[in-house]
């Protein structure tokens, strides 16, 4: 049972051989910082030369910036502020309307793509996929969605669809179905198995494995994921109408072709308030969603 | 050695008319690009028997349990259960068998964001197909009667809304075996279902999952590295070494110090 043949040699030994092994690492550590930071500073150097940046055209360029800012901006008088404001927004109506429109697009095709990544994301994991075969065609299903750039699918859906808003949802749908399959996915990838095998061993079939032993610890994780999703594709929205698929944007590409000015700072502010009160409002809802308990 | 279990083997098949609860041949299994876990285990259990499994830690006895009901494949050898080919089963037939087989694990494995009645109705779902069965919530009346039933059973009826990671070691082992009723199972293997408890929690879980397979009459599979739990609560012992049975005797004469030496850490 005791160790037999002990003494000071096999010791010094053993503690030899974990000082050389620390004294390796220091190196390969030292070695992986010099590289990376080798790398780091080429690729500066080599996106500064590519993208033709120079400080000077910034300098030059810099003034433009707040003309075209100003420019934007109407002259208000304190005394007639009512009026004059009224003249800025004279187009709320119809913006508020467009607004609207824009995160109904957001909403909708959030909903779609997370239902879609939803049915994905089980067979995406390597975890619980049935088969090889199914873990790869969902991945690189997911891949293909969320690699395309959604105004590309958008000028597609406008082809085939025609003008309006079916378009931009779909194409904001497929994005949001690739990037919720690979997120949804991860998260599959990383609960605990140990309820899986006990609901295995209980003879439940695949859909109620997924039901039961892996939905409720992702649960959480899914929902943070969409609200999240819906910010961005609010974002999103807001710029399809470039390509004529619907929402607020080709109205504002409108007034920046024909040099509207005022309607362009106008319609910026709508955004932005917009966008950022959805944004606060779905942090807070993500926030409060972590810390909940999910009782069934 | 030998042949004291072969002379046992002999009495054994003489005296029971009854075909076997489970019996499993030259059972071997050896992970890929691992070694040979197990290599040719033989045991068979006659029905309404409670038999004992112990061996040093990594001998494979988790991994034993789990190719019976093929949560893990075998490599090689026969299985049957209630006189069913286990590894000649489809995928569908099989969740069926799983179903008749109580399963308590080394670490209860209950869905933990879950109450501990949700946890207990899982043990229904093989019998519930109906839609019902996606929302827990939905689960008809009767079958939330019974689940609080078995958690009554186990005497925890008291914490059944309580979320599962709530739960003490012993309490979340109570509502494994509450589950483990509820599947009304007719065979029932536990996997060291009082490690990872204090002593008196251990022998508790250890009694009740004694007691309520007696009542039923089900055959009953455990392991343990707790060597009285593993004389008191079996008929038989049988002893795991090497990948192969390498000890089964009846528990009323087994002898501690030749058990003992299952226990013993293995040196490298
Ligand atoms: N999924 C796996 N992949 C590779 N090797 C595994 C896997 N599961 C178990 N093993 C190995 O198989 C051997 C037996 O493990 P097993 O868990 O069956 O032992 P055990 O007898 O249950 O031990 P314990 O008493 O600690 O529970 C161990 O050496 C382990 O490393
Ligand atoms: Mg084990």
């Amino acid at each position: 049972m005791l160790v037999t043949s002990p003494g000071h040699s096999t010791k010094a030994h053993q503690r030899a051989i974990f000082d050389r092994q620390c004294a390796e690492l220091r190196q390969r550590r030292r070695l992986h910082t010099a590289f990376g930071l080798l790398l780091f500073v080429a690729l500066c150097i080599g996106s500064a030369v590519i993208g033709k940046f120079s400080p000077i055209a910034l300098i030059e360029g810099a003034p433009k910036l707040g003309e075209y800012v100003q420019r934007t901006l109407p002259a208000l008088h304190w005394s007639s502020l009512g009026a004059d404001l009224a003249y800025w927004f004279y187009g709320l109506r119809k913006w508020l309307d467009l607004l609207l429109e824009t995160v109904l697009m957001a909403y909708l095709a959030t909903l779609l793509g997370s239902l879609g990544a939803l049915l994905v994301c089980f067979y995406g994991s390597r975890n619980l996929a049935l088969n090889g075969w199914s873990y790869h065609l969902a991945r690189r299903a997911s891949e293909f969605f969320r690699t395309i750039p959604d105004l590309v699918f958008a000028l597609i859906f406008v082809f085939a669809f025609g003008l309006g808003p079916l378009a931009g949802i779909l194409a904001i749908a497929l994005h949001s179905l690739g990037a919720n399959g690979k997120l949804f996915a991860e998260a599959n990838e990383n609960i605990d198995m140990k309820p899986v095998e006990g609901l295995r061993a209980l003879g439940s079939g695949w859909v109620q494995t997924m039901r039961f032993g892996v939905m409720p610890q992702v649960m959480p994780n899914y929902a943070s994921y969409v609200l999240w999703r819906f910010e961005i594709n609010v974002r999103t929205a807001a710029v399809m109408g470039f390509v004529g698929a619907g929402g607020i944007g080709m109205e504002l590409i409108t007034a920046v072709r024909s040099l509207y000015y005022e309607d362009i700072s106008a319609i910026l502010i709508l955004i932005v308030v917009t966008v950022g009160l959805i944004d606060i409002g779905c942090e807070r809802l993500r926030h409060a969603l972590i810390g909940r308990e999910t009782l069934e | 050695m030998l042949d004291r279990i072969s002379g046992l083997r002999t009495v054994e098949t003489g005296s029971t008319e009854a075909e076997p609860t489970l019996s499993v041949r030259r059972l071997s299994k050896s992970f890929t690009n691992g070694p040979c876990v197990l290599s040719g285990v033989d045991i068979a259990i006659r029905p309404g028997e409670s038999v004992a499994l112990i061996g040093a830690n990594g001998t494979g006895k988790s991994t034993f349990v789990r190719c019976l009901l093929r949560l893990i494949e075998p490599n090689d050898g026969d299985i049957r259960m209630f006189g069913l080919d286990v590894r000649a089963l489809t995928s569908r037939s099989l969740r069926h068998l799983r179903s008749r087989v109580g399963f308590v694990f080394q670490r209860h494995n209950l869905v933990l964001r879950l109450s501990a009645l949700s946890n207990v109705i899982h043990g229904a779902q093989a019998r519930m197909s109906s839609p019902g069965s996606w929302y827990q919530a939905l689960a008809p009346s009767r079958v939330r009667d019974e689940a609080m039933t078995c958690l009554e059973r186990v005497s925890l009826d008291g914490k059944a809304c309580a979320r599962a990671d709530s739960l003490s070691g012993g309490q979340s082992q109570r509502v494994a075996i509450a589950r483990m009723l509820m599947q009304r199972p007719e065979f029932v293997i536990a996997d060291e279902p009082d490690a990872s408890l204090d002593p008196r929690a251990g022998e508790e879980i250890m009694r009740l999952l004694h007691e309520t397979a007696r009542e039923r009459g089900l055959g009953l599979l455990f392991i343990s590295h707790d060597l009285e739990h593993a004389i008191r609560f079996s008929d038989r012992i049988v002893g795991l070494a090497a990948g192969q049975v390498a000890l089964d005797v009846r528990s009323n004469n087994a002898n501690p110090t030749e058990l003992r030496k299952f226990f013993a850490e293995e040196r490298p």
